[in-house]
């Protein structure tokens, strides 16, 4: 048994090789994973720039736009508009990972249950999932923060979560479904492996790359349903964070008054982030199902 | 159609239903303390008088039985629910939750499947033509832009219009649903004055999920153009007009209605944000209005009202769904 092990390990490691080495020839994924870099260094390098307590309410002048002591401008609420972007970045990429990660975890495990044991437990998660993904995930949020009022970001990540396992879940059943099938998992249940040590180290290593997709996936669902939160004006009030600024600047009529610097740049920034994030997945999902590669 | 297929779905929808009914039973039941007066007393202190504060709290009182077991209080709950009866709205009290949806229903309705619809129908079409081998080059390399357009949130796509074309080129109204004092006779002048509001709201929603559609409608093309009947039927001599219809964008439409089905809600969780962009007066903008003045029946009669229509119009699609596909009912 103690074989095993090693092969398993190396099947992972020789996943993640071929991703690598396969890059070049997936300008999506270079791409998405470029542009995320991108964002992951303003993020750690804009704090040396600028003083991120600008961000707090009441810090600078009001209503100025961009210059250069002040380089996106400030908002009615006196805060430097610079300092607010570069201190909330990390909060949405944190957000988004903590939903991320947590996310794919259930998602996967999940869908590795439902496709290996087939049956019962097939249908209950099955019904779960389609029941979750009617659900306007919206609305559980909105039902969750008005009740409690207050709701801190890493709460509010762990709610999300909940709410981005579904679509991973569908897509590693799915596979899980055709893996299960092949000749060397027989190979493994002749020579007496148990069921779980099957699943655990013969099918969820050839997962990898859908676990990827779905992990990306879960990332950009739980920023999409945080933001739509705070653009509604529940976001963490003591955190300044992207949503927020938008929801400032709706609030305080940022577009009748022709100021842009204030809700231009964080929309900016999500742009980037969700176009990035796209990428990432398409390359992903190329990578899987080569027939997508086709004229693109 | 079969009798177990129609169970299977009308069961989900129940599930579905009383799922969302149940989470928000046990939320407001885990948060310590009684919401309704915590909510009052938190306007109060903040120098709002709310009228009617006693008749609110009986009214309260009386809805959820407070007095009851929590099991009696449950089935009381989920069967008001289901009748539609969400609550009264603090706010513009005594109307209740029901009324005021009704009053803001058709704005969302008209927007929503209007722009669903073209983003669909358009997107899907753009799909299988950027999918289709005898497409120029030129038309293909639209790909990437559609790609942008997908990936971007709705309302954040809804941001950039309203400046572009509302704040700077001054083309459109900056938000309402209609102009002052056009109200009235519903002719002409009234239809175009609600297009022209409806316009860049509804343009949003097309642009984003015409990149949706049309890259969901690629992918599922290019899977269908590889199969062996396109290449009897091509063999056959039929025109390339028919293969293109009749064969490829037929078949490669089944997932698009499933995907349709599946994104209903996200759809609809968008379009409640894009109504706050533009004002429109809405669900959306009611649900908005709602959360800045906590009104909170209003707040969680609107949630319930968003999973109860999605629910809804998912099962509607699944029962629509063995007519487009007819092996669905052998199952």
């Amino acid at each position: 048994m103690s074989s095993i092990a090693p092969v398993t390990r190396s099947n992972v490691s020789s996943s993640i090789l071929r991703a690598v080495s396969l890059l070049p020839q997936n300008p999506k994924l270079s791409m998405g994973l470029i542009l995320l870099g991108l964002l992951v260094a303003v993020a750690a390098i804009g704090p040396l720039l600028v003083d991120t307590r600008l961000a707090l309410p009441i810090s600078v002048r009001t209503n100025q736009p961009p210059s250069l002591k002040h380089w996106l401008g400030t908002d009615s609420g006196g805060r430097e508009l610079f300092a607010v972007l570069v201190s909330s970045m990390p909060q949405t990429l944190r957000l988004g990972l903590v939903a991320g990660l947590a996310g794919v975890f259930v998602g996967s495990l999940l869908g590795l249950l439902a496709g290996y044991f087939g049956g019962l437990v097939d249908k209950i998660i099955g019904t779960a999932t389609d029941v979750m993904l009617t659900i306007p995930p919206l609305a559980i949020l909105l039902i969750v923060a008005s009740s409690v009022r207050t709701i801190s970001i890493d709460v509010m990540a762990l709610i999300i979560a909940a709410l981005a396992w579904m679509h991973s879940a569908r897509a590693i059943r799915a596979q899980v479904l055709s893996l299960r099938e092949r000749p060397y998992v027989d190979i493994a249940r002749i020579s007496g492996m148990s069921n779980l040590r099957i699943a655990l180290f013969e099918v969820l290593p050839n997962l990898f790359p859908l676990i990827m997709s779905g992990f990306v996936g879960a990332v950009s669902a739980g920023i999409l349903a945080a933001l739509g939160l705070e653009v509604l004006g529940f976001g963490p009030q003591d955190t300044p964070t992207l949503g927020m600024t938008v929801y400032w600047a709706l609030l305080y009529g940022a577009f009748g008054r022709n100021m842009w610097w204030w809700w231009l740049p964080p929309i900016v920034v999500l742009a980037i982030l969700f176009v990035a994030l796209f990428l990432i997945s398409a390359g992903l999902d190329e990578a899987v199902n080569p027939r997508l590669r086709r004229d693109s | 159609m079969s009798l177990g297929f129609l169970a299977g779905r009308i069961g989900l929808f129940l599930t579905v239903v009383l799922t969302a009914i149940t989470i928000n039973f046990i939320v407001a039941h885990a948060v310590p303390g009684d919401p309704i007066g915590g909510i009052l007393a938190q306007l109060g202190s903040r120098g709002e008088t709310v009228e009617n504060t006693a008749e609110i709290v009986a009214e309260y009182r009386a809805r959820f039985g407070l007095d009851e077991p929590i099991l009696v209080q449950y089935g009381k709950y989920v069967l008001n629910t289901l009748r539609f009866d969400l609550g009264t709205s603090i706010t513009y009290f005594p109307e209740s939750v029901t009324q005021a949806i009704g009053r803001a229903l058709p704005w969302t309705l008209g927007l929503l499947t209007v722009a669903t619809l073209i983003a669909f129908a358009l997107g899907s079409v753009l799909g299988a033509v950027l999918a289709w081998t005898g497409t120029p080059r030129l038309v293909k390399a639209f790909t990437p832009a559609l790609m942008i357009f997908s990936a971007i949130p709705y309302y954040l796509l809804a941001l950039i219009l309203l400046h572009v074309l509302g704040v700077w080129a001054k083309l459109f109204p900056l938000g309402g649903g209609r102009s002052l004092g056009v109200a009235g006779a519903f002719d002409l002048g009234m239809m175009l004055d609600l297009a022209y509001h409806a316009f860049l709201p509804g343009l949003s929603i097309v642009l984003a999920g015409l990149g949706f559609w049309a890259l969901a409608m690629r992918g599922a093309m290019i899977n269908v153009l590889d199969e062996d009947y396109l290449i009897l039927a091509e063999a056959k001599g039929l025109s390339p007009r028919r293969i293109f219809f009749a064969y490829g964008m037929r078949n490669a439409m089944l997932p698009q209605v499933t995907h349709l089905a599946l994104s209903l809600g996200t759809i609809a969780s968008g379009s409640v944000l894009v109504e706050v962009a533009f004002t429109y007066p809405g669900i959306g903008f009611l649900l908005y209005d709602a959360l800045r003045g906590s009104d909170y029946f209003m707040i969680q009669g609107i949630c319930m009202f968003l999973v109860l229509t999605v629910a809804l119009a998912v099962l509607v699609l699944d029962l629509l769904y063995p007519l487009i596909d007819p092996r669905i009912t052998r199952r």
